[in-house]
């Protein structure tokens, strides 16, 4: 029943960077293995600078220098049949692009062009992918989207800068829906909004998802926005994957210490008992502890922990940690 | 009652557009408030609801069209900057902002030490800076010649916190300190509010849109909407049992870290913000799922529920309604 869409093997992808003749590696995404279903809410949470932003920018193909890829694959589930996305031709992946997978990226609300219209906007992106469409189909196809969506339809006789920023991420993110995406990856999309506007893009996606059925892959640090959307959640630190539940799990029996503490750090209301934050300070992705990364941090730390990086124990079906203390 | 700091009928008023089509819009509308000594007052509400306007009106950045801010008992603009700014220190929102990139931490307190004549020389200067550092938990070894880049954004701004406590001030004006800061870390600054006010009874207005932690943290809460404080009051009342219309959905719209309590029901968002600003009546009328008549044409006035202020139609005397309505 749950039918891989998405797959990454042993995913590495590296920041190598050359400064002034020594060669620094930033390590942001490594060795993740991910499986990523039809028609689910896959939700990726961790700290900043821990590398989510990289390993979306690897699931959806676009790698750039600094940015390597340094091993692992990438693979889309398509017509039965799986692709390499970095056996991909620049063209190959344009085609794919907001037909099979829509990137949003962060900030996304400052992407749309400030000097046309939003309509033109939106014809720009019917013709480059369906180009028999005309300008009157194009622009009916982007009216019935709009208002499919419940966003008001005078927004597209609109300028970018005369709507607020919560609507701009709306119009993004309905953007990117356009072409019925089978995978729709978000980066931070509710970042920087005010809560009540957080709930509208929050509601959007979620309808999106229920109507299109797709699989949508959403980073943000709020777990409370997790707690709301994801299917699933996995949960990043320093570049690797510590943690992966149904998100029910993740709340309710988190296993891995840093999740732990990133859920009871969290603040409820109707409880003003005291509450920890992670003590010290998070690592840098150029200079990583030895073994497991959370070791400094970490209350339980052994000795091996200090050595070798732990791999993922299966607790139960859905829920796999990489820690040390846990499966034994 | 002591009041440690007073703002009493705040107006802000800035123009907008140019000559011809000039729009007003009034930032904060007649907006008073008290902290008392030993409190954390959360001055919460979401983008251009006027709070940091207020705070910079506070702090001597703005100048407000009409109203007073009294401080222990003085208006701030009487004994002048030295003597406001030693008992009032601030903490901004972006602690990578706060500070020069190109300049070591310490020299910034060594400059507060001598600017307000802390110390007689470096030695006691040293000493100075290093009980502030040791009460946000860090110390002057770990810091003493650093740039800002060296220090993670939740220790550099537990490092502006110290800074800050240079003074001794009885009042942190602290605008979004956390909104910049990991959520792993954000909780050490929080409890550092705390710390302040239960051992050196520091009072701090804490301004944030985050209702979570004002919950977690603050003794009262004033939510403010459009420029105008909709409700105030003690913390556990105004969040577990909001009154206000607005206060409701706002508190009804933070996602809880809780997969059982996820959103049901669709939430109406104003298109076009400044509309409101400029709204006759009540601003959130526009919105209001219980909006009469009245609304429309008047602005509500402050009515006492409890110990509650509400600024709503719904609790005056001609409109009696038991707090059991829902939205």
């Amino acid at each position: 029943m749950n039918q891989t869409i998405l797959r990454t093997e042993q995913l590495k992808a590296f920041y190598v960077l050359d400064i002034h003749g020594t060669q620094k590696v930033v390590k942001a995404v490594n060795e993740i293995d991910l499986d990523i279903y039809e028609n689910e809410v896959y939700g990726i949470a961790g700290e900043s600078g821990c590398g989510k932003t990289t390993l979306l920018k690897a699931l959806v193909g676009a790698i750039e220098p600094p940015l390597r890829l340094i091993g692992g694959r990438v693979l889309y589930q398509m017509s039965g049949e799986e692709i390499d996305v970095a056996s991909l031709d620049e063209e190959e992946k344009r085609q794919l692009r907001w037909e099979y997978v829509s990137y949003v990226p962060q900030g996304s609300m400052s992407v749309l062009n400030p000097v046309i219209k939003l309509k033109e906007t939106y014809r720009d992106f019917v013709e480059s992918h369906a180009g028999r469409n005309t300008r009157e189909q194009a622009f009916q196809m982007a009216k019935e989207h709009i208002a499919e969506l419940g966003l008001p339809l005078k927004i597209l006789d609109a300028y970018p800068h005369q709507l607020s920023g919560g609507m701009r991420q709306r119009v993004t993110i309905a953007l990117a829906a356009l072409l019925k995406p089978r995978i729709i990856v978000a980066d931070e999309p509710t970042t920087a909004l005010d809560v009540v506007v957080q709930r509208g893009v929050v509601q959007l996606l979620k309808e999106i998802q229920r109507k299109l059925e797709n699989t949508i892959v959403l980073v943000t640090h709020d777990m409370g926005v997790q707690a709301n959307v994801a299917d699933r959640i996995g949960i990043m630190y320093a570049g690797k994957m510590v943690e992966e539940a149904p998100t029910g799990r993740i709340f309710g029996e988190p296993l891995h210490p840093y999740t732990q503490y990133l859920i009871n750090s969290l603040p409820r209301f109707g409880d003003k008992a005291t509450r920890e934050g992670v003590p010290g300070s998070p690592p840098s992705l150029l200079n990583l502890p030895s073994g497991c990364p959370f070791h400094p941090r970490c209350p339980h730390a052994l000795d091996i922990c200090t050595e070798q990086m732990p791999g993922h124990s299966n607790v139960e079906r859905n829920h796999r940690v990489a820690c040390w203390l846990a499966g034994e | 009652m002591e009041k440690l700091l007073e703002v009493d009928h705040l107006t802000k008023v800035f123009s907008m557009g140019s000559m011809i089509s000039r729009i007003r819009i009034t930032a904060t509308d007649n907006v008073s408030f008290y902290i008392k000594p030993a409190e954390i007052f959360a001055l919460a509400g979401e983008s251009g609801c006027g709070k940091t306007t207020t705070a910079r009106m506070i702090l001597g950045f703005e100048e407000p069209t009409s109203g007073v801010i009294v401080h222990n008992g003085k208006r701030t603009t009487e004994n002048g900057r030295v003597w406001f700014t030693e008992g009032v220190q601030a903490i901004f929102q972006d602690p990578f902002g706060t500070f020069n990139p190109l300049r070591t931490v310490d020299r910034y307190f060594f400059e507060t030490v001598q600017n307000y004549k802390l110390a007689r020389n470096k030695k006691e200067a040293i000493g100075l800076i290093d009980q502030k550092l040791k009460a946000v938990g860090l110390s002057y070894e770990e810091f003493a010649g650093k740039y800002p880049s060296e220090f993670s954004g939740g220790q550099l701004q537990r490092v502006s916190t110290a800074r800050a406590l240079l003074t001794n001030p009885t009042l942190l004006i602290a605008d979004e300190p956390v909104s910049m800061v990991d959520a792993s870390l954000r909780m050490s600054i929080v409890n550092l509010f705390k710390k302040l006010k239960e051992e050196f009874g520091v009072s701090v207005l804490y301004i944030t849109h985050d209702l979570a932690t004002a919950y977690y943290v603050s003794d009262r809460i004033a939510i403010m909407f459009r420029g105008n404080i909709v409700e105030m009051g003690p913390v556990e009342q105004v969040l577990l049992g909001p009154r206000h219309p607005y206060t409701r959905l706002l508190r009804e719209s933070i996602p809880e870290a809780d997969p059982q309590k996820r959103w049901s029901g669709m939430v109406k968002l104003s298109d076009i913000e400044h509309e409101e600003y400029l709204r006759q009546g009540c601003r959130f009328a526009g919105r209001c799922p219980l909006v009469m008549e009245i609304c429309k044409r008047q602005v509500p006035p402050d009515v006492y529920v409890d110990d509650v202020l509400v600024k709503c139609h719904k609790y005056t005397g001609d409109n009696p309604t038991s707090s059991s309505w829902s939205l």
